[in-house]
């Protein structure tokens, strides 16, 4: 019989093999990283402002470790939040009509509209420490990370094969059991995939969460993104350089340490079951998975895991949808009571507050504002497509070439808009263009790849046959593009598209407004006027700008990008 | 006489309707199962053997009636039932043993009897070697085992199946069923009593004790039939053939019973229809028309020919009846002179005929045709008809009606229709 034993004796007579090196030496360049980037939390905020941030490349390591760490708390935050928040809207029939609309809504709230507002609750947690600086600029870059994530994680609990859910239910497994052994293996695979996205998007607004300046409160955390603000602020290029290729390193770091390993071992929870495509490799997943020393020191805590599995009272028998339909209803109602008050408190709150200090001219503005953005908007997202649908269709059906392009293009899209605006500002003041027009592109810089991610898949996924149909007909030229690639690749371009309207409405806040040095320029738009409004400090006009461009955003999706959405998904899936 | 394991009385399963009526599924199901006993559900689809099964299993409640196993009211899933599932439901990213050892661990054993115990039914059920496996490095056949050893391990005193070797290739399966029987016959397995869903009667009559008959919309038991042949049965064995046919006609039968005008029973605006092709059952007739068949076969001889499962053949025939161009007796099916006219005819021809059986004989294809007539541009949504079937019939069913009929309507040319804008009209594009 051939079993895998944990602990084999056999073990014992070569102890240490070179992958045990290997993994050795990651755990302990893990550990000095945490202590390292760690240290400084419990210092005094005044500990901050003795020790400015310098553009001196030598910090660049430190402030590289700090911004790395604070991603990797915000994820793991994001994560515990996903687990808890999907799952319950995924559980309960009554919770998910709430938590859904809501979580569509707070997609759509401007990653800075949540700084602004949050920054002196989180200040006010640690008064003093950095702990508290750092608490609002780890929140700010959870916002950015969070909610596709959850979606994604619901959508996933949504779509489990219903044999699989009767078989555990068959074999009585517990809730908590179910979820590690049914649930979160389900969903990993497509988790990750929105984990690599959001820490692309966490990157893009890397200077946001670390520079923060809301009114009269400044805080500037040692991190890239503050070396990067303060490099914009003194006009120093080789700075910008320096921080373009600390980040190149750091992106690089994280694919290789940590997506990478954790998309190899996602690849056994693939639900299809052909011996298909390839299966992707890490060698940071092979070092850790071949070394005894490391299985040796995981054995134990796996033990204890195994344990939290399994059941209490397995003897007893329940009668579980009976007594979970009570609980349900009782929870139901009781739940229902809350948020029915909740809303009442927060609709008397916003009135008063908006009376308190908005008139129907501030209104209008940001009305006329939005559309100014949605203008840039819908021009950006066709021009775009106009560009990378072709781009991406070449691509895709040349699989060699999109193995290429999909890292360098995941590389592009955490690229932050800050980063170019030294180019930008410099060409518009020197041909005296107009800022209205030409600051636009940069709104789209992060996001347009998620068009070009998407139809690049889309195209691969032509199945072979029917290009071979397309080769034996002579389809050619136009007609190859209007009766095979495009209503392919539809369905695909159209979940890209909204990726990247929702994230280029995001972005006009960092894209509509740039400055070099004491150059600042400024674009008509809603992206400016929450930026400007944060900046004054105003905040009854920052929630009246956040509230319109949730607005916007959240109707567009409903009126234009689902319908099509569906549309797509009905006429053009293939299979 | 052993005590009863599982007693259903009174069962009942039934879904709100669109219209607020209610959807039966399963009505008045009486079934006791013994211990040592193998009881086969058969019926066709649509006949909610299915649906019974996973009352018993605890994963739904019934709308009325009770499930009693071992003298308590089954309203869960009850430890003492394991299920052994048509498309395996294996945990992909769990190895072969970790799959095994699922059920065990629920019940909070100690690991190494978890251990000992999912290696001795990895053992009994011939998946040696295969421990570390995962389950999309095997074939079908053995991924059924794993299903089989995972249900297994738990020690179950009913074991409940459902069409388990419905999903597998006619080899597999049948090494499947017979390994299955001999480790049963000889006592090796833990289990007390098992239930069988099947589809295919000659499965049911290979491995069952009884079967239990089921009538479709709504499932009621129509008949319980025991099975007396020795262990193991022998597919060629004429006592064995009897009990096919005696099924075969007990299932074609039925459906005459209720309306006794002429032989042929006739389907009214509210039938069900199958979704067979037009193509299907062109084939069908050419079969029957050609030797050695002549114009007239025995069902199960047809379906061998065919290599079809009943529940294959069934809808066809029954297809060409409700058209007249087929008749079902005692297991038989006949040609009757239009289906031998249809059989020499050419592809316009057949079209012409098609139509005129569909108009005279599918009251639904009559009434979307006339409906079509009656509007000024001859245009009707597919709303329309759907609303209406919806007040007579599940949702589910009434799509699938409307699929068949715009099928054959189109094969007839009787209407056009755009799935685009979902309309059918009296048009074909020209």
């Amino acid at each position: 019989m051939r079993v895998n034993v944990p602990i084999s004796a056999a073990a014992w007579t070569r102890f240490f093999s070179r992958w045990d090196i290997l993994a050795f030496l990651l755990i302990l360049g893990l550990l000095v990283f945490l202590a390292e980037a760690s240290r400084h939390l419990f210092e005094p905020l005044a500990e901050l402002q003795r020790q400015p941030p310098s553009l001196d490349p030598r910090n660049l390591p430190e402030y590289a470790a700090r911004t790395t760490l604070r991603m990797l708390i915000a994820m793991v935050a994001s994560l515990l939040f996903t687990f808890t928040y999907a799952t319950l809207a995924a559980k309960s029939r009554t919770a998910e009509r709430l938590l859904i609309p809501l979580l569509d809504i707070l997609q759509s709230v401007p990653i800075l509209g949540f700084i602004s507002v949050t920054v002196v609750f989180f200040m006010a947690l640690a008064p003093g420490r950095v702990l508290g600086a750092e608490l609002a600029s780890i929140f700010a870059i959870f916002t950015s990370q969070a909610w596709n994530m959850a979606f994604s994680f619901y959508q996933s609990l949504r779509t489990i094969p219903a044999e699989l859910e009767e078989a555990s239910r068959n074999f009585r497994l517990s809730p908590w059991m179910r979820f590690w052994r049914l649930d979160v293996p389900f969903a990993m695979p497509q988790l990750i995939w929105n984990m690599m996205m959001s820490m692309s998007g966490s990157w893009f607004f890397v200077v946001a969460s670390e520079a923060i300046s809301v009114g009269n409160t400044t805080i500037t955390l040692p991190g890239i993104g503050s070396y990067i603000a303060l490099a914009i602020e003194r006009r120093d290029l080789v700075a910008v350089c320096w921080a373009i290729g600390a980040m190149l390193i750091v992106i690089f770091i994280y694919d290789q340490v940590l997506f990478r390993p954790l998309v190899a071992w996602a690849d056994r929870f693939r639900f299809e079951q052909e011996p298909g495509t390839q299966a992707p490799e890490s060698w940071v997943f092979d070092v850790l998975r071949r070394s005894r020393l490391i299985e040796r020191l995981i054995a134990p805590f796996a033990a204890l895991w195994r344990q939290t599995l399994r059941p209490r009272h397995p003897e007893k028998y329940v009668p579980a949808a009976q007594a979970a339909a009570n609980m349900q209803g009782r929870f139901a109602f009781q739940v229902g009571l809350i948020v029915v008050a909740l809303a009442a408190v927060a609709l008397w709150q916003t009135v008063s507050f908006a009376i308190e200090g908005i008139t129907m001219s501030d209104v209008a503005t940001t009305l006329v504002l939005g559309l100014a953005t949605l203008t840039r908007v819908v021009v950006l997202i066709a021009l775009a497509s106009v560009i990378w649908v072709p781009i991406g269709v070449w691509v895709g059906v040349r699989p060699r070439v999109a193995n290429l392009i999909q890292p360098l293009a995941q590389f592009l899209a955490a690229f932050p808009a800050n980063l170019l605006f030294p180019i930008v500002v410099s060409i518009i003041v020197a041909w005296k263009l107009s800022p209205n027009i030409w600051l636009s592109p940069l709104m789209i810089l992060g996001t347009q790849w998620y068009i070009l991610f998407n139809v690049i898949a889309g195209a691969a996924a032509i199945p072979n046959e029917l290009r071979a149909v397309g080769v034996n007909l002579r389809v050619r030229g136009w007609l190859w593009w209007r009766r095979i690639a495009l209503p392919a690749v539809l369905p695909y371009y159209v979940t890209g598209a909204i990726t990247a309207s929702g994230g280029s409405w995001n972005a006009s806040i960092v894209a509509e407004v740039a400055s070099w040095g004491d150059e600042h320029l400024q674009a008509d738009g809603l992206g400016a006027y929450i930026a400007q409004q944060t900046d004054a400090g105003d905040f009854h006009r920052i929630v009246l700008g956040i509230a319109v461009m949730s607005l916007f955003v959240v109707v567009i999706n409903r009126l234009f990008w689902r319908p099509l959405y569906f549309y797509a998904e009905r006429k053009f899936r293939l299979g | 006489m052993t005590a009863a394991l599982l007693d259903i009385h009174n069962l009942r399963q039934s879904f709100p309707r669109a219209d607020g009526g209610e959807h039966l599924v399963l009505d008045g199901v009486e079934l006791a199962l013994n211990e040592g006993q193998i009881v086969g559900l058969l019926g066709r689809t649509g006949s909610g053997k299915s649906t019974l099964l996973r009352l018993i299993a605890g994963l739904a409640q019934p709308t009325g009636g009770t499930v009693t196993y071992l003298g308590q009211t089954v309203n869960a899933p009850a430890p003492g039932i394991a299920m052994v599932f048509q498309s395996f439901a294996l945990f992909p990213w769990l190895t072969v043993l970790e799959n095994v050892q699922l059920g065990l661990e629920a019940l909070g054993l100690p690991l190494p009897e978890i251990r000992k115990r999912a290696l001795a039914a990895i053992d009994l059920i011939g998946l040696d070697g295969y421990e570390s496996a995962y389950p999309r490095e095997l074939s079908g056949g053995m991924r059924q085992r794993v299903g089989f050893a995972r249900a297994l391990v738990v020690h179950p005193n009913i074991l409940l199946m459902d069409e388990p070797f419905s999903a597998l290739d006619v080899l597999t399966a049948e090494t499947l069923r017979t390994d299955f029987l001999e480790l049963w016959g000889e006592g090796k397995l833990p289990i007390k009593g098992v239930i069988l869903v099947t589809h295919n009667i000659e499965e049911a009559v290979l491995m069952c004790d009884r079967i239990l008959l089921f009538s479709s919309n709504p499932g009621r038991i129509i008949s319980d039939i025991a099975v007396d042949l020795k262990q193991p049965r022998n597919r060629l064995d004429p006592q064995f053939r009897d009990m096919v046919e005696k099924i075969y006609v007990a299932m074609t039968a039925r459906k005459a019973t209720p309306m006794q005008i002429g032989t042929v029973p006739t389907a009214t605006i509210t039938t069900v229809l199958p979704r067979v092709s037009a193509n299907l059952m062109a084939g069908l007739v050419e079969t029957l028309a050609a030797a050695p068949f002549n114009g007239k076969a025995d069902l199960p001889v047809l379906a061998d020919e065919l290599a079809m499962e009943s529940d294959e053949l069934l809808p066809v025939a029954e297809s060409l009846q409700m058209l007249r161009l087929a008749e079902i007796e005692g297991g038989d099916i006949k040609l009757t002179d239009i289906g031998r006219q249809f059989a020499e005819m050419g592809t316009d021809d057949r079209k012409r005929l098609f139509q005129r059986q569909l108009l005279a004989y599918v009251p639904l294809a009559a009434h979307v045709r006339h409906v079509l007539q009656e509007r000024a541009n001859h245009v009707a949504p597919k709303s329309r008809f759907l609303d209406e079937l919806e007040d007579h019939m599940s949702t589910e069913d009434a799509e699938h009606t409307l699929r068949a009929v715009i099928a054959w309507g189109r094969f007839g040319e009787v209407f056009a229709y755009d799935d685009d804008s979902e309309t059918f009209s009296l048009e074909n594009p020209s």
